[in-house]
């Protein structure tokens, strides 16, 4: 499956010490430790994969990496000597050079101006006019394959593959020694892969070494030497061999769970309710997206969807919603079909969504508990508009009390609580509003271990009550421990529908991975 | 704007046991609170009050200026509370100056003042709204960003309020309007004007704080997206804060109809500066989100009063101006870190 080109080096690294090594790093947030004790090393000359699932830990790492996170602890060395990462600038001036995932170009700028935006060629003090950026622009794109780039076209015009060649000469502009790649084929075809591996190897034959971030097991095999697996925020293994490996043992070590999580028991008929469906998706699908999207969610019953980033989990929960307008397809609830791309169609109808970024799209930061709970609920408690704030405060303090919710102060502001009770605060908005159907979107991200299993059995608890609930989680025990039935996603499509119980984790892995039943 | 929201009870019934009775709360009566920075915007207006009384001691306490002070202030006041909901929904609107001309020569027209007291106060508001009206649809629904539809509106109102007048004053001549100007009108000396701008910002007041509106306006200002996905009707909302700032125009209008006897289409130069700085000193997040109307009234009365010491001490305006600029950047340096300390 590795076609000569992308050949990597056969030879060991060299006997060198390492480039690069971090050891013990820790970084936290408020409300969540992203990293805790990585260390990770870094020969000259090697493609290094950093492999976990989301919330592992990588994006936290790769920032600390490039400048843009100050680690609260651990030690960093470069080339034997420790240093400190204080800034991108910093990190650029070693040689440390990061092609985030979603690229960080300048659109109303040309090509050349973006390579050397930030040291750009001048002539006592005064930018030299074009020429000089954009023959020294030809020539790395020349070098990374794509001559036909012409130096001075605005960004904004360029494909995203073609921006991502923009990018990565930017990164050769500077002397670079170590390059970090976040996800680097996820926007590209297969023959624009073969022409970043191809590229790859170039750049370590030359002992440039490439932190290589991917989902894709497939690919690390290809290009990849060693593999560092991040889990909850720890190195579990280091400096594994890359090719050797056996994808279980990868796997698990992604999946592995130090901490047993409690599961709430399902109630005993396992999705054999014969209720019809509350929620009910008939071939929903976007463009680009998602497509041909069918399920039912009855009252009662959790629905699970695994699938990978990029496999169009959160898209479709948001379409449900009514936050983004299907291309073909629609959303019944309770029999009656609803106005598509409404969120307010959705809310009227029932439909409450606990959104994956909690800060973004769900809390008011600067305001209570109350006033977050009470938001969607607001008429209930007020004639002519004037609001009755006695009755909003303790309604919404029993919908906090009722799923638990600490501290039990319906004054709090809403940033001062832990990630879990800030997700409670948005489960009792629509408990409040008396909601049907929940969707729910990675409920648990940014919400300590320790603390999930509080709230894995206050949404048990509130499908006991009746509520229907669809899951979307990039965490696999999670779906399966808390979903009764579980659907599998795979770049847009549903692959594989299952109760939970009769699936397993390698099942469901090699289902979002390879996306062939056959494991 | 009162029954608009996605909730109505009949068709989504609440969960058991979640709608109960209002219990006692025991919290302060209305909820009214003086924050800290409203507490140190008052002591500012403490000191000034001080260093006019030290500076000026017949002239500044004098009755009839502090009636003029408060005057001034009024005009200014009305045109800041609708500010104050359009900056705390996250917007801005530059056109609040230009509207008040444009309404306060609409409505001293010789055609307008045929139709006596009520057509011109009637003009005043209903051009003002009109406005915002014009304001909020490119907002809300042509989806321009503020900044540019109420620059665009600043000027065009400006243009059309010169070719109504042809740069000439007009004289009102209608004796009941103003009456209400003149000391026998005044009310236990309290001045009518100063009234209405009381009454706007008690009732600024309550809607902001009291009202589904108001705390949809926040929502909007804090995390539109959150607001958008919690069901709320953002761009309606916008619409209604650029009306809600076009009517308050409208009634500053009339206001200076009053003040000035006569509508010139120079009327209300700069007041889109002097509301957002009142709005901004007195604690409003620029950004959206928060912000009080005590905070903005202050504001403003702090303002005036500078300008009034300034003038009395026959201080020019040159002056007046770096020193507004001072407080200005003075104020939003001290709410940095009053900000920064509360997200610590």
């Amino acid at each position: 499956m590795a076609p000569e080109h992308a050949a990597p080096p056969t030879a060991p690294p060299p006997p060198a010490g390492p480039l690069l090594t971090m050891s013990g790093i820790t970084k936290s947030f408020p409300g969540v430790r992203a990293l805790d004790g990585v260390d990770l090393e870094v020969l000259p000359g090697e493609v290094h994969c950093l492999l976990g699932q989301n919330g592992a830990g990588k994006s936290t790492l790769i920032k600390v990496l490039a400048g843009a996170h100050q680690p609260d602890g651990g030690r960093i060395t470069w080339g034997g000597e420790t240093v400190a990462l204080k800034s991108p600038i910093a990190a650029m001036r070693l040689g440390i050079a990061t092609i985030y995932q979603e690229l960080d170009l300048v659109e109303g700028l040309s090509v050349a101006e973006n390579v050397f935006l930030g040291h750009e060629p001048t002539t006592a003090g005064f930018v030299v006019r074009g020429r000089t950026a954009r023959t020294s622009a030809a020539a790395l794109l020349a070098r990374l394959g794509h001559p036909e780039v012409d130096p001075g076209r605005l960004v904004g015009s360029l494909s995203a593959a073609q921006q991502q060649i923009v990018s990565m000469a930017r990164a050769l502009s500077h002397d670079v020694r170590l390059i970090v790649m976040d996800e680097p084929s996820a926007a590209l075809d297969p023959d624009e892969v073969d022409n970043l591996f191809r590229i790859v190897a170039a750049l370590t034959a030359d002992g440039v070494a490439v932190v290589y971030i991917s989902h894709r097991l497939e690919e690390i095999r290809r290009i990849g030497d060693r593999v560092t697996v991040l889990k909850d925020g720890r190195a579990v293994a280091v400096g594994l061999p890359a090719r050797d490996t056996p994808t279980r043992d990868i796997v698990s070590l992604m999946t592995g769970r130090n901490v047993e999580h409690a599961f709430p028991q399902r109630p005993q008929p396992v999705g054999q309710t014969s209720a019809a469906p509350v929620l009910s998706v008939q071939g929903l699908a976007r463009q680009g997206e998602f497509e041909a999207i069918d399920l039912d969610v009855r009252p009662g019953e959790i629905v699970g969807l695994a699938g990978l980033v990029g496999s169009g989990r959160s898209e479709i929960l948001e379409t449900i919603y009514g936050a983004r307008r299907p291309t073909s397809g629609h959303v019944v609830v309770d029999g009656n079909r609803l106005r598509t791309g409404s969120v307010r169609a959705a809310v009227r109808a029932g439909i409450g969504l606990a959104p994956e970024e909690r800060k973004a799209q769900a809390l008011l930061m600067l305001e209570s508990v109350t006033r977050n709970v009470s938001v969607s609920t607001l008429s209930r408690f007020s004639r002519g508009g004037w609001i009755d704030r006695g009755t909003e405060r303790s309604a919404a303090q029993q919908a906090t009390r009722k799923l638990s919710l600490r501290p039990d102060r319906p004054e709090a502001r809403i940033r001062t609580l832990s990630g879990g009770n800030q997700q409670k605060a948005v489960l009792a908005r629509w408990l409040l509003r008396g909601c049907r159907v929940l969707l729910l979107d990675e409920p648990t991200r940014g919400v300590d271990v320790g603390a999930r299993a509080e709230l894995y059995a206050v949404i048990r608890r509130l499908a006991d009550e009746g509520l229907a609930v669809l899951l979307v989680s990039s965490e696999v025990p999670e779906v399966l421990g808390l979903a009764d039935r579980v659907l599998v996603l795979r770049e847009g499509r549903l692959v594989h529908t299952a109760p939970a119980h009769e699936l397993d984790e390698h099942r469901v892995l090699d289902l979002v991975m390879e996306g062939s039943p056959a494991a | 704007m009162t029954h608009s929201d996605v909730s109505d009870a009949s068709e989504v019934k609440p969960q058991d046991g979640i709608t109960s009775p209002p219990h006692k709360s025991g919290r302060r009566p209305l909820g009214l609170r003086l924050d800290l920075r409203n507490l140190s915007l008052l002591g500012v207006l403490a000191v000034l009050i001080a260093v006019g009384g030290i500076t000026k001691p017949d002239q500044f306490l004098d009755t009839g200026n502090l009636q003029l002070v408060l005057t001034q202030a009024s005009v200014i006041g009305v045109v800041t509370v609708g500010m104050t909901f359009v900056i705390i929904s996250g917007g801005i609107d530059l056109s609040v100056g230009a509207i008040v001309a444009l309404a306060s020569v609409w409505a001293t027209t010789v055609a307008t003042q045929e139709y006596g007291f009520a057509g011109i106060l009637f003009t005043a508001v209903i051009v003002g709204t009109a406005c915002g009206l014009v304001n909020g649809v490119l907002i809300a629904y042509g989806r321009l960003v503020p900044f540019i539809a109420t620059l665009a509106m600043l000027a065009s109102a400006r243009g059309l309020a010169l070719q109504i007048t042809g740069g000439t004053t007009q004289i009102v001549t209608v004796d009941s309007v103003l009456d209400l100007g003149i000391p026998d009108a005044y009310v236990l000396g309290i001045p009518p004007l100063v009234l209405v701008f009381a009454l706007v910002t008690v009732v600024g007041w309550l809607i902001l704080n009291r009202t589904t509106f108001g705390r949809r306006t926040v929502a909007v200002g804090g995390n539109a997206e959150a607001a958008r996905l919690a069901g709320i009707d953002v761009r309606r909302q916008r619409l209604y804060l650029y009306l809600l700032s076009g009517l308050c125009c409208g009634i500053a209008a009339f206001m200076l109809i009053v003040l000035s006897g006569s509508g010139q289409n120079t009327n209300g130069n700069l007041y889109e500066l002097d509301a957002i700085a009142a709005a901004i000193i007195g604690g409003t997040l620029l950004t959206g989100g928060r912000g009080t109307i005590v905070g903005s009234v202050l504001g403003v009365l702090v303002f005036t009063t500078i300008t009034n010491i300034f003038a009395l001490n026959n201080l020019q305006s040159d002056v007046q101006q770096i020193a507004k600029g001072a407080i200005i950047v003075a104020a939003v340096l001290v709410q940095r870190r009053t900000v920064r300390d509360e997200h610590a």
